[in-house]
Order: structure tokens, then sequence, then C-alpha cells
């Protein structure tokens, strides 16, 4: 079932013209994806299919449903209708340990950084492994196996923070911090990431760096990649595709390089 | 100063009374707390005279208590080490248990609604029993002794460290949690990782506060034979040796000073 929804949808992109839809592995693919909260309808029937490998930036004006659409995926909220398939399992089919399962192998990037503040920068990346392993060692640097510890180290290193690894995460700065967050999902090692305004929080010059750290790492990984963003500059600029949403509903489907911020303006509108 | 010749006259309009009138339900209210307050005073039977007459008697027992008698320090001393002993013990066996009852406790961690209703409803039972009951019960149960009293601070300290630990991760940020769980964390892991840490401050915490309040309480548990200094209390005060009670009390108030002095320095240290 699930197969065959993404199927589906591979095929339909492929007949929307579009260059990546040819691949027909498709990592994310939602159909009919309906929410409200109370009366206020946040997803009016949600169609998205993402090929594996592919970056799509989700934009739209706030409330326009972007971080419900993610976290229904994910069922970090539960959708009210609708399918949404991960990796190739339908997400709404899934028990605790099976939602678990799936979950550890998609990196999720919040807006805050959201790191233990008096845990060690390594030790809030090692916790990333606990998508694939459980058990003390995995709760703090210090009980870690050798090699989990230097795979850790290795992730820091790669956001450029190796240096302040025993440092406490509340004694980074919010570019920092955001870096070790993505430390933490490349722990992971994700088949998918999804990032919800993942530099939303930070100066417009940090918020550049840190972005294109980001999309470099989760490219390097070869892993499909799906954030949000009010940034219409780094929607264009890092993803391969540009989905807009409007008041719950998907008003703009089209690859990046074909848009420029003057043809978003109207989401905005 | 800000300069209020300006403020528009209709301005005046929304300027609050300085006291609101009570409704009949607050009015209601208040006239039961007063009447409730004036027959507890009345019940008790406390009157000044009473006290005036009493101020001899208290004279008395202090000039007696004058110069306190140390002859037996260094008996005093080994009660009150094991007074701090028990009291030390079973601070750990409490705050130990304490843990898991109030991870089962916090509306947030708690695996089903049921058993958050349960593990509260435990911490509760702990919590409103007093600690000179539970010595009581445990005097009858293991016979008298330290042991007894240590059991009996354990319980006590479940009651008070189970609650105070399951609002204090009921507290912590939501997000890190939030983090784990997106990544497929284990419920374990998650409380481990992610809650342990943020709510530690206030465990330790908590935890000197609770070795403080055992401190205290053990030397009460002594007079019903649940050990310590206790005992040494109640014999000193029936053989109206008032001098050996004053080297007592002296020899408690040090060790609850100390306690506290220690502890209130290590909360500072850690938060």
């Amino acid at each position: 079932m699930a197969l065959a929804l993404a199927g589906d949808m591979a095929a339909d992109m492929a007949a929307a013209g579009q260059p990546a839809a040819v691949d027909a592995c498709v990592d994310l693919a939602v159909r009919g994806l309906t929410k409200r909260f109370g009366t206020r309808p946040v997803l009016r029937g949600v169609d998205l299919a993402v090929p594996r490998g592919q970056a799509v930036a989700l934009i739209g004006s706030n409330g326009a449903g972007k971080s419900t659409l993610l976290r229904c995926c994910l069922r970090l909220i539960e959708p009210d209708g609708g399918e949404a398939t991960l990796l190739g399992e339908s997400v709404q089919g899934l028990g605790r340990g099976g939602l678990r399962r799936l979950r550890s192998r998609i990196g999720f990037v919040f807006q805050r950084h959201n790191l233990v503040g008096r845990l060690s920068a390594l030790s809030n990346v090692l916790h990333g492994a606990q998508a694939r392993h459980a058990g003390p060692r995995y709760w703090l640097q210090s009980l870690a196996p050798a090699a989990a510890r230097d795979e850790a180290m290795h992730c820091l290193d790669r956001v450029g923070l190796a240096e302040l690894a025993p440092l406490r995460a509340d004694r980074l700065s919010g570019g920092q911090s955001q870096r070790v967050a993505i430390a933490r999902a490349l722990m992971q090692r994700p088949a998918m990431v999804v990032a919800d305004e993942p530099v939303a929080s930070l100066d417009p010059a940090a918020g550049e760096e840190v972005m294109a750290v980001f999309v470099r790492l989760i490219r390097e990984e070869g892993a499909t990649l799906v954030f949000t963003s009010h940034n219409l500059e780094h929607a264009l600029a890092h993803a391969d595709r540009v989905v807009a949403l409007k008041d719950g509903a998907i008003v703009l489907d089209r690859p990046a390089a074909e848009l420029t911020p003057r043809d978003l303006g109207f989401v905005y509108g | 100063m800000t300069d209020l010749s300006n403020l528009r006259p209709a301005a005046g309009r929304f300027l609050p009374a300085r006291l609101e009138r009570p409704s009949p339900l607050a009015f209601l209210a208040w006239a039961v707390t007063l009447a409730v307050l004036v027959h507890a005073f009345t019940a008790v039977g406390l009157s000044p005279m009473r006290l005036i007459e009493g101020l001899p008697n208290i004279g008395r027992i202090l000039g007696q208590m004058v110069p306190p008698d140390l002859t037996r320090l260094p008996q005093i001393g080994l009660a009150i080490l094991e007074t701090f002993q028990m009291a030390l013990v079973g601070t750990v066996i409490g705050v130990t248990l304490s843990l898991p009852l109030a991870i089962l406790a916090t509306r947030t961690l708690s695996p089903h609604p049921t058993v958050q209703v349960a593990a509260r409803a435990v911490v509760s039972f702990c919590r409103t029993v007093p600690d000179l009951v539970w010595a009581l019960l445990f005097v009858i149960a293991v016979g008298l002794g330290p042991v007894a009293g240590t059991l009996a601070i354990a319980v006590d300290c479940i009651g008070f460290c189970g609650r105070f630990f399951a609002e204090a991760m009921e507290e912590t940020d939501p997000g890190p949690r939030e983090a784990l769980s997106a990544l497929g964390a284990r419920p374990l892991g998650i409380v481990f990782s992610a809650v342990v840490p943020q709510a530690m401050p206030s465990f330790i915490a908590t935890a000197l506060f609770a070795l403080e309040k055992a401190t205290r309480s053990s030397v009460v548990l002594g007079l019903v034979g649940a050990g310590g200094i206790g005992i040494e209390l109640k014999v000193a005060m029936d053989l109206f040796a008032y001098d050996l009670a004053a080297t007592i009390i002296l020899a408690v108030f040090a060790l609850v000073i100390l306690v506290e002095q220690v502890g209130s320095r290590l909360r500072a240290r850690i938060i």
C-alpha cells in the first residue's frame, strides 16, 4: 500500500514533467493530508512527493501549515486524515516500536536547537546514536564506547566545532548550538533529514553560515532533505525544488532554478 | 518622573479602584476563615495569663541547665553520630527509591495515566503519614534501634523527594525531550538523556533539603525508641537532669546547623 502510494505519486510527478520525479524511489509521499486545530483547518488535503536525494524547501507565511506538515509526517502531531509514507513505510499504520524505528532513520533539526544545556556538546551529539543503540552507554559521553565517542567527535569536527566538544551546551552561541544540533542529526546516519526553520533563531550572518554547512553536509551524506524557511534566498540557493503553502494548501511546486524571489512574493501577500 | 498632566480626561475612566469589592462568595470565604481561626484560638486555650504563670518554671529549668553537664560528652557524641548516620542512610535510600517513583508519577514521562495516578498515590501516602508514625510501625516490625529510625526516614524521604522530583521533571524544557523522541530514542533514554540532566540541580537541592529535614527528624524519632540521640534526651528530661539535657540540645543544635550550612554551600555551588 505504502509503496503503491509512493509509486503513484512518482508517476504523477513524472507526468508533471518534474525532473527528479523520474526516479521512482520516493522518500516522502503525502496524499490528502488534513489537520485541524480546533475549528481552524491547518492542512487541507496536501499532496507531496519527494524523491530520494532531493532537497525541498517548504515556504509560506506563519500559520500556512509548513511545520504542521513536517510534524504530521513524523507523527509528532497526529494528522486528522490522509496518508504519509516515509522511506517506503506508511506512517499511519505504525505502532510505537515501528514509529521509533522509522524516526531513527530520519534526522529532525528544529528551529530551536533543543540541546540539553547542562551536558557537553559531545554528549549532545552522542545522543544521536540513540537512534541505533539503546542503553546507558549512549546517555553520556563519559559512559560511551570508544567507537561512538570517536564518531561523535567526527560529527562535531564536520560542523567545525571539535575544539568545543567538552563545553556545556548552554555556554555555546546560537549558531554554535545549531551546529551541534546538526552534528547530532549526522550522528543518526539518517537516510532523510527534515528541518523546521533551522536558522530562524539566528542572526542573518550566522544563519547564512549555518545553512550553508547544513545543506553541504546533508548533500555529502546523500540524504533527502526537506526544510521550511521564511528566507527566500535560502530556499532558492539551497533547494532543488520549492514548494509553497498558503492556508494549508500547496499553491506552488517548481524547481528552484526556474524561480526568482519575485516569483515567490505572492506567497506572503 | 512621569508627567501626568497630559493624561486624557477620558483615560481616567480606566483607572482601577484601589480595592476591589469582593464577590459574595469571596466575602463568605473570608467570614468562614475568620470564624475557623477564632474557634481554633479558643479551642487550644491559649491565653497570656497561662504564659505569664509559666515563665517562672521556664526560668527555673533554664537556671538548672547552666552550666551544661559535660560528663557524658563521649556517649552523647556517639549518639549524635548515630543520629546523623540514620539521617544520611535513610536519605540515600529514600532518594534512590523516590527517583523511579517520581518518573512514573510525572505526567509527561509516565507510561500510562493509571500508573501515574498509582505512583502519585504511593508518594502522597508516604508524605501524609508523619515520620513518627512510620517510626512506631517500624519499631514494631524490626524492633528498637536505628534500623527502625532509618527506615522511617527513608519512607518519609520518598514522600518528600518523590513529589519534588516529579515537579522538577515536569518543569523541564520539553525541547530536548521532543528532539530525542523525534530521532527514535527509547523512553528510558529520553528520561536519562534529556530530562534527568535538566532536573539534576533541583534533585540535588531537594536531596540536601531532605537530609536537613531527616537530621531534625532523627532526633525526634529516638523518643519512640527508633535509635539516635532522642532517647538520651528523653531519659535526661525524665530524670530532671536538665544540665545533661542542655548538653544534648546544644549537640543537636550544632549538628543541625552544621548540616544546614554544608547543605546551603553545596546548593549554592551546584545551582
